[in-house]
């Protein structure tokens, strides 16, 4: 069915139920509310699409962000020109981010290893600067470009006849209001293809072609393949992952501000993928997933909750407790984020899904006895 | 016999060296034709020449009627040329079955095809020729296993496989047995020997006399760029200037 192996229509079949329960599964997190949904399925796909890139061919790049700006933005001029419906919006930004990735991998996939890298951060950073100040028409600089009452939407207007009246209309799909929980689970339904699209990449003869990429590109060559058309179909298809991610955050909340093209939203993508596993299936999906809760959840604690939580301390141990764990949350949640980081990459350089894998060996060796556990990799 | 591979007026130099001098050489179809020399002969170099890796500043290198110069590596291995390296160079981070898949698809697919939407449990074709290789060079039984942790001898098999599956014309090893022990040597020899009956052209690059005296049909001598000496084996082990050029004799 959906020719999937077994194997990997089973994991299709969690990942549905697993996202469709989304709401349900989060609550005891208290990371149950729509909002936060909407971003843990807009980054899952946005990890996913980079996985696809550098889980395979190794390539890492420092600029998805780029991708993610530009989908933000074409989904906001299409909502401005040509209708709210989200579905012309998230196909343009594929479409252009699409655009935009072959002509920035064309020329940074010339380079391999740390040059790439250097080079799709200065086009990253190029593309920041052009949406920061350069484009301004476009992109309405430094305020963000956002929706405005006296846009044309000739397709709405001219065609369906809608009238948004005096308030400033929101994304909808044919009535349904894209904010709440419709919009997580028109996000959700995204999510759910792209997966499904990323596990046919990688069992297809073009993936393992990837990942032999990573493997030894120099016998690659020799064996008959032209390596570079390969890897720039992976970009592209990673930066189309990142411009419909962009499109989707557009979609939730009709705005796009140049700061979605930071370095530092690239390095985040990075950071979910190697925290999740990369080259996994799953592992991308759980990065983005953790990272995105964690700063979600961090973010609210401040000193006087704290306070509340070491009350059951003598007076002064407690001030120091609630100045010491203060400089991990709030504000300063990166510091957390950057700790466990650094654990996970040294304790578990395969990320979430090689302690998965671990947990699940020792399991499975218990169940069987000693000896001859199952070496199948997990994905 | 015809001519598969024609090398003519090949001449290379680096700098002030010259690497290769004047090389001429005709490997016939079918034939397995080594090419010996001390260190240094630019033997090395007349192998880069043949894959794309560098260009001779005069001569030409013709491979079945088709200039194999100014052409990329890929678009040689799709011309039906196969090679394997001193050290072998293999997919360690794949099985060894994804490792023959691989060049299986090379062939059947072309340089490059955008299959994203294929399933590779779907190819029976190429996983039924994966296998049937693996058989014949005794890999079968590991054919899951990841290909880094194969044995220095087990990489060479592996990657003589991932060569043989594609059916080359003409198969390049240079000294295939490199670094390996007598037992390991001797087993890649009865390996080169049994494949030698699909009657795949080869040249071999080679140091060791043992292993060229055991599979050449004619042999080439490269001496300070030049080819000194050319005929069978048993010509070749009488010949004067040979010997010379191995003891480093002072032959002007």
């Amino acid at each position: 069915m959906l020719n999937l192996a077994r194997k990997d229509l089973l994991l299709l079949a969690g990942f549905i139920i697993a996202v469709a329960a989304g709401p349900v599964i989060m609550t005891p997190l208290g990371l149950d509310y729509p909002d936060i949904l909407q971003k843990f399925a807009i980054f899952g796909i946005f990890a996913i699409g980079f996985n696809i890139l550098f889980g395979l061919t190794g390539y890492l790049s420092f600029g998805h962000a780029a991708f993610l700006g530009v989908g933000s933005y074409t989904a906001v001029w299409s909502f401005k020109l040509f209708s709210m419906n989200p579905l012309p919006a998230i196909i343009f930004s594929v479409i252009l981010a699409g655009l935009f990735s072959a002509l920035i991998g064309f020329v940074s996939l010339r380079r391999s290893g740390i040059y790439f890298s250097i080079l799709t951060l200065a086009f990253a950073q190029m593309s920041y600067n052009l949406a920061y100040s350069v484009l301004t028409p476009i992109t309405n600089g430094e305020t963000g470009l956002q929706l405005e009452q006296a846009d044309p939407r000739w397709l709405d207007t001219a065609v369906f006849g809608l009238d948004y009246g005096a308030a400033l209309p929101s994304s909808s799909l044919f009535g349904v209001s894209m904010t709440g929980y419709p919009g997580f689970y028109f996000c959700a339904a995204l999510l759910v293809i792209c997966f499904y699209i990323s596990i046919r990449i990688f069992r297809s003869p073009f993936g393992m072609v990837l990942k032999a990429v990573s493997s030894n590109q120099n016998r690659l060559n020799y064996t008959g393949i032209n390596t570079r058309p390969y890897t720039l179909t992976a970009f592209i298809i990673s930066g189309m992952y990142a411009g419909l991610a962009g499109g989707l955050l557009a979609v939730t909340d009709p705005l796009a501000g140049a700061e979605r093209m930071q370095w530092t939203a690239s390095g985040e993508v990075v950071l979910m993928t190697i925290l999740g596993g990369t080259g996994t299936l799953l592992g991308p999906v759980l990065g983005a997933g953790i990272i995105k809760g964690a700063e979600a959840k961090l973010s609210q604690y401040n000193d006087s909750i704290l306070t509340g939580f070491y009350d059951f301390l003598p007076e002064t141990l407690q001030h120091a407790m609630v100045s010491i764990s203060g400089l991990f949350v709030g504000e300063g949640w990166h510091l957390t984020l950057g700790a466990a980081f650094m654990l996970v990459v040294i304790f578990l350089p395969g990320g979430v899904m090689e302690g998965v894998r671990r947990i699940g060996r020792l399991f499975s060796k218990r169940k069987r006895g000693s000896g001859d556990a199952a070496s199948q990799p997990a994905e | 016999m015809a001519t598969l591979l024609d090398v003519q007026g090949v001449n290379k130099t680096f700098g002030g060296l010259k690497a290769l001098d004047d090389v001429n050489l005709k490997v016939e179809e079918g034939s397995v034709h080594a090419i010996i020399g001390p260190n240094g002969a630019g033997k090395s170099t007349l192998l880069n020449c043949f894959v794309g890796r560098l260009k001779p500043d005069t001569g030409t290198v013709m491979f079945a009627g088709k200039s194999l110069l100014g052409i990329l590596p890929h678009q040689i291995n799709q011309a039906g040329v196969a090679r394997v390296f001193q050290t072998p160079e293999i997919f360690a981070d794949l099985t060894l079955h994804e490792n023959v898949m691989i060049p299986t698809f090379a062939k059947t697919d072309g340089a490059f095809r955008i299959n994203a939407w294929q399933a590779v449990s779907g190819r029976k074709d190429v996983h039924e020729r994966a296998d049937a290789i693996l058989q014949d060079v005794g890999l079968y039984e590991k054919r899951n296993d990841h290909s880094g942790s194969l044995s220095r001898g087990d990489k060479r098999r592996l990657e003589l496989a991932m060569c043989l599956v594609q059916d080359p014309k003409l198969l390049l090893l240079d000294e295939p047995t490199a670094g390996m022990s007598r037992a390991d040597t001797n087993n890649t020899i009865d390996l080169l020997k049994k494949i030698g009956e699909r009657g795949i052209t080869k040249i071999i690059i080679e140091h060791d006399m043992h292993v060229v005296f055991s599979l050449a049909d004619k042999v080439s001598v490269l001496a300070r760029g030049h080819v000194i000496a050319e005929g069978s084996p048993d010509e070749i082990k009488g010949d004067a200037r040979v010997q010379e050029a191995y003891l480093g004799g002072t032959h002007p």
